[in-house]
């Protein structure tokens, strides 16, 4: 199965190749580049939930000597369009301005000052006075639909979907196959529960942030913080009517992502202050307004019905997800697609499915793409109800898992019926090592040591809980990536792509992915990417299509180069084509050994005969999207006095293919573990009852730190997925899935109690705990 | 107002704000190394060793840093002179996005210097007021015990 050991670079731990400079702080982000009179520029937000501006008054601000221009809906385009960086013509509705008159949350844009200095701008925004005519905000999604709208000025959207703003609904999806009711009527066991996750921000260490300034040859360039500087161009091109000619988008190193800059929220702005004052601009976000302004994790309600036969097969399964969008629809519709999509598909044995599902408007912070997309919220459902049918059933959880998920060789009708904005695309699984991650996984937790034993430990009580999951390698039918490549005089190669490193180390793994086409060494590669001028197309950063995607386009082209090579080292070696082939950095006659090194053929078709310049660029698209698979446990002890809850071991075991470069691939699963758990434990949006965010900063917003960490463990599970390259799947987003179920599971498994709301804090917990304990007293007398 | 800081032992003069904060001066003088995460002194993106103490440098004034010994993280190796701390953080594969890791070099550097062999709880204590959202801190310890045992095999050469 798998190739290792075949393998040069591929598989092997190579250091980041841009770690070093950023340990050294030489590395730039978009904040450390300053340009000669740069203007400063500043936004000032809406303090009301739902309100019409019946005056702005700008002019104290005006008069502040420093000031250089104001922007507000007063004197911009007013084009509908979404700030969700998504590909063209995007399924998310068109319902943003720039800027609006009416302002639907506490942190919804109201000007943007540009000032001389920061401290002049700060100054300007303290003497904005704002008028509000308030609406009545509508802050639970359940009474959304029967709220007045938010929308109501033609905003609309773009694709034919359901989109019905005069309910407040920005999406609705889905699908019924087979007969779910009548069967769930006639099975020995239906659960049926109602599950709701919360908001949360991405906390990419780095703020937002935009510089734009004019070249020397007129056009606009913007450096951006962003994961997707192609969508950037275009999204600032058609809100700014600029041809995309006119318009340069570079992103250079970045401070995570995580969905959060797959949005086009500070690109237009900046371009905007500079094409009308002529200056460079720059606009770098607050940590504060990160939380109020910017995008969440979309909040959800999912009511799980699942039934069950006596022997432990799964006989239908209703999902249906009522989703919060907030103020905006950004990924509204694919997101909650994928709630479905990226669950439902992993018990294929199930024939009757139905996924109902819609997005609200509310008057609180607007949802967007946020790791895991949708798929986190889904599986906090799946994950918990699974665990409790097995317990019904008096069932190993584990065998319901091995024995019905999804198999390679199989299909899910899931695949076919539902895709992100459109129909999705049949394909059958052709790599799942899911049983062995269960298997491994379980063994590493020491499962059948703990699970059901409620060890002690003083006052504390121990359990274990699991989930199993799998995400997508890329958007089948929808993702491009492309790369380019050429031949340098010393046998080095420039790789250019358009993919997007966010620092999850793709310049690094399509690096490895093109030296081991090319027979040589990943540092004979040199690697620009994200820059819309200098690299081809590419989506960027998101929906795990890199390694998947653009991995593919870089073997592609690198197969082309080295075609090339063949033919200019055998013209060298005055030999058949045939006759060669690629070693160490050479072209090598297979008869004779003799040998032209890629330093001596550049120089060969550089400078000698036939002269050309050994070069290619290819892209690529895919027709499926081989999910990752993954299983996760843990370990928990719990106070059951005082609802405290120590994580003590959190163990993944994933299938993501062959591993390009599994030190990184671990990378990705501890960061998303630990980002899952602290979003299933500690992380949470405090609103005030006029749906302001109370807790807009670290300390009251509660990350994970290194204190707060438990064993981490990840196992790499044996497996190889012919479509990819080398063996490879994607691995970005699937681990932040399991956190949540997995340790609501390992509550359940200490303490016997079900938390269906997340996030699980200790009040909660004792609760819970407390509640049951009453139940059972009640119960007795 | 005008005054002399040394940044990584090179006196220099800056003209800055009487309120300004240290972090806004050292950035808009170049040393860019110095990130900025949160300006509320709760992430440690903006850590500087100022006399030997690590310091947010969010959170200090940059006017009582005067005539101070402020090191950044170009103070204790550099790209092409890089200190084992750094080293062992490319190594460890402790750096995603990087845009904490100016920081957790210097608190490293910092937590060896005091003590030079700390277990893992001592390492986690001690990185507590340092955020990374991207690697789980896995490998951002398991570099910190790297870098431990590397410069207590007496390997100091690249101080
Ligand atoms: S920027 Fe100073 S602690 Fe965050
Ligand atoms: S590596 Fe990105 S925040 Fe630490």
């Amino acid at each position: 199965m798998a190739k290792t050991d075949c393998f040069k670079s591929v598989g092997k731990n190579i250091p980041k190749i841009d770690s070093l400079g950023l340990s050294t702080g030489e590395e730039k982000f978009t904040d450390d580049f300053c340009f000669p009179r740069q203007i400063y520029c500043k936004l000032v937000y809406s303090s009301s939930p739902f309100a019409k501006i019946i005056n702005l008054d700008l002019s104290g601000a005006e008069k502040l000597s420093g000031v250089v221009e104001i922007l507000s809906y007063k004197n911009t385009p007013s084009l509908f369009h979404t700030t969700a960086g998504q590909g063209f013509p995007e399924p998310s509705p068109y319902d943003t301005k720039l800027f609006d008159q009416t302002v639907r949350f506490v942190g919804d844009r109201i000007a943007l000052i540009a000032a001389e200095n920061p401290v002049i701008a700060e100054l300007a925004a303290r003497k904005i006075k704002i008028e509000y005519q308030e609406f009545t905000p509508v802050f639970n999604p359940q009474q959304s639909t029967s709220s007045p709208p938010l929308h109501f000025q033609g905003e609309h959207a773009v694709i034919p979907v359901p989109y019905l703003p005069e309910k407040n609904i920005a999406a609705k999806v889905g699908f019924e196959i087979g007969a779910v009711d009548s069967v769930l009527k006639n099975s020995d066991l239906v659960i049926n529960k109602i599950y709701q996750t919360h908001y949360a921000s991405h906390c990419a260490l780095e703020p937002h942030s935009a510089i734009s300034y004019f070249d020397s040859r007129g056009r606009l360039v913007i450096i951006s913080s962003t994961q997707v500087p192609f969508h950037a161009r275009r999204i600032v091109s058609q809100i700014l009517d600029l041809p995309v000619k006119f318009i340069r988008v570079i992103k250079p190193r970045i401070g995570g992502g995580f969905g959060g800059k797959q949005e086009i929220l500070l690109e237009p702005l900046v371009a905007l202050i500079t094409l009308r004052t002529k200056r460079p601009a720059r606009l770098v976000l607050s940590r504060e307004e990160v939380f109020i302004s910017t995008r969440t994790r979309h909040p959800m309600e999912i009511e799980l019905s699942v039934g069950a036969d006596k022997q432990g097969s799964l006989t239908a399964i209703s999902m249906k997800a009522l989703m919060n969008t907030g103020a905006y629809g950004s990924h509204a519709l694919t997101v909650l697609s994928n709630t479905g999509s990226k669950t439902l598909p992993l018990f294929n044995k199930i024939k009757n499915i139905r996924f109902h599902a819609h997005s609200v408007y509310t008057n609180l912070p607007v949802g967007g793409a946020y790791r895991g997309y949708g798929a986190t919220q889904g599986y906090f459902a799946l994950g918990q109800q699974i665990d409790i049918l097995a317990r019904e059933l008096k069932v190993d959880v584990l065998e319901i898992y091995k024995q019905q998920h999804i198999k390679s060789g199989e299909t899910s009708p899931v695949f076919e019926v539902l895709g992100e904005g459109k129909e999705g695309t049949s394909q059958n699984i052709t790599s799942c090592q899911l049983t062995e991650c269960i298997d491994q996984g379980s063994q590493k937790i020491d499962w059948y040591g703990k699970r059901d034993k409620r060890i002690k430990n003083g006052h504390w009580v121990r359990g274990v809980g699991m989930a199993a999951g799998m995400q997508g390698s890329g958007i089948p039918r929808v993702d491009l990536a492309s790369a380019y490549i050429k031949i340098n005089d010393d046998g080095s190669f420039n790789l250019n792509i358009g993919a997007t490193d966010l620092g999850t180390g793709s310049d690094t793994i399509l690096a490895q992915i093109a030296a081991e086409t090319l027979h040589t060494d990943p540092s004979q590669l040199i690697v620009l990417s994200s820059d819309t001028d200098t690299t081809p197309f590419d989506v960027g950063a998101y929906a795990s299509s890199t390694t998947y995607i653009s991995g593919n386009a870089v073997r592609k082209c690198a197969e082309k180069i080295k075609t090339k090579l063949i033919t200019a080292g055998a013209e060298l070696l005055q030999v058949q084509p045939q006759q060669v082939s690629l070693e160490n950095q050479a072209v090598v006659c297979r008869k004779d050994k003799r040998r032209c090194s890629y330093e001596e053929i550049a120089r060969y078709s550089l400078y000698s005969e036939n002269q050309h310049q050994i070069q290619a660029t290819t892209s690529n698209f895919s027709n499926q999207s081989p999910p990752p698979f993954i299983a996760q446990f843990a370990e928990v002890e719990i106070n059951p006095f005082t609802g405290e809850l120590k994580l003590l071991n959190f163990v993944s075991a994933v299938d993501c293919g062959q591993p390009i470069n599994p030190l990184l691939v671990e990378g990705q699963v501890e960061g998303a573990v630990v980002n899952g758990i602290s979003y299933a434990l500690t992380e949470q949006y405090k609103f005030s009852s006029a749906g302001r965010m109370q807790n807009a900063n670290f300390k009251y917003y509660h990350l994970f730190r290194t204190p707060d960490l438990c064993k981490v463990k990840t196992i790499i599970v044996n497996s190889y997925e012919q479509s990819g390259p080398f063996g490879a799947k994607s691995i970005g987003e699937i681990a932040i899935n399991g956190p949540m179920p997995a340790i609501a599971n390992a509550i359940f498994d200490a303490v016997g109690i079900r938390l269906y709301q997340s996030p699980f804090t200790p009040e909660k917990i004792y609760q819970a705990i407390h509640c049951c304990h009453k139940e059972l007293t009640e119960r007795r007398q | 107002m005008n005054g002399t800081f040394i940044v990584n032992k090179v006196a220099c003069n800056f003209s800055f704000n009487p309120t300004a904060r240290l972090l806004t001066v050292l950035r808009d003088n170049g040393f860019t190394e110095v990130k900025q995460g949160c300006q509320e002194g709760l992430c440690g993106a903006c850590l500087v060793i100022i006399d030997q103490q690590l310091v947010n440098s969010c959170q200090v004034l940059a006017a009582s840093c005067l005539q101070k010994q402020i090191t950044t993280v170009k103070g204790i190796g550099t790209l092409h002179h890089p200190h084992i701390i750094q080293e062992a953080f490319v190594e460890a594969g402790a750096v995603q996005c990087g845009f904490c890791t100016p920081g957790m070099v210097l608190a490293t550097y910092n937590l060896l210097n005091q003590i030079p062999q700390p277990s893992e709880e001592q390492i986690k204590q001690f990185l507590d007021g340092n955020l990374c959202r991207c690697t789980g801190y896995v490998k951002i310890i398991n570099a910190v015990k790297i870098a431990a045992r590397r410069l207590n095999q007496g390997n100091h050469g690249k101080n």
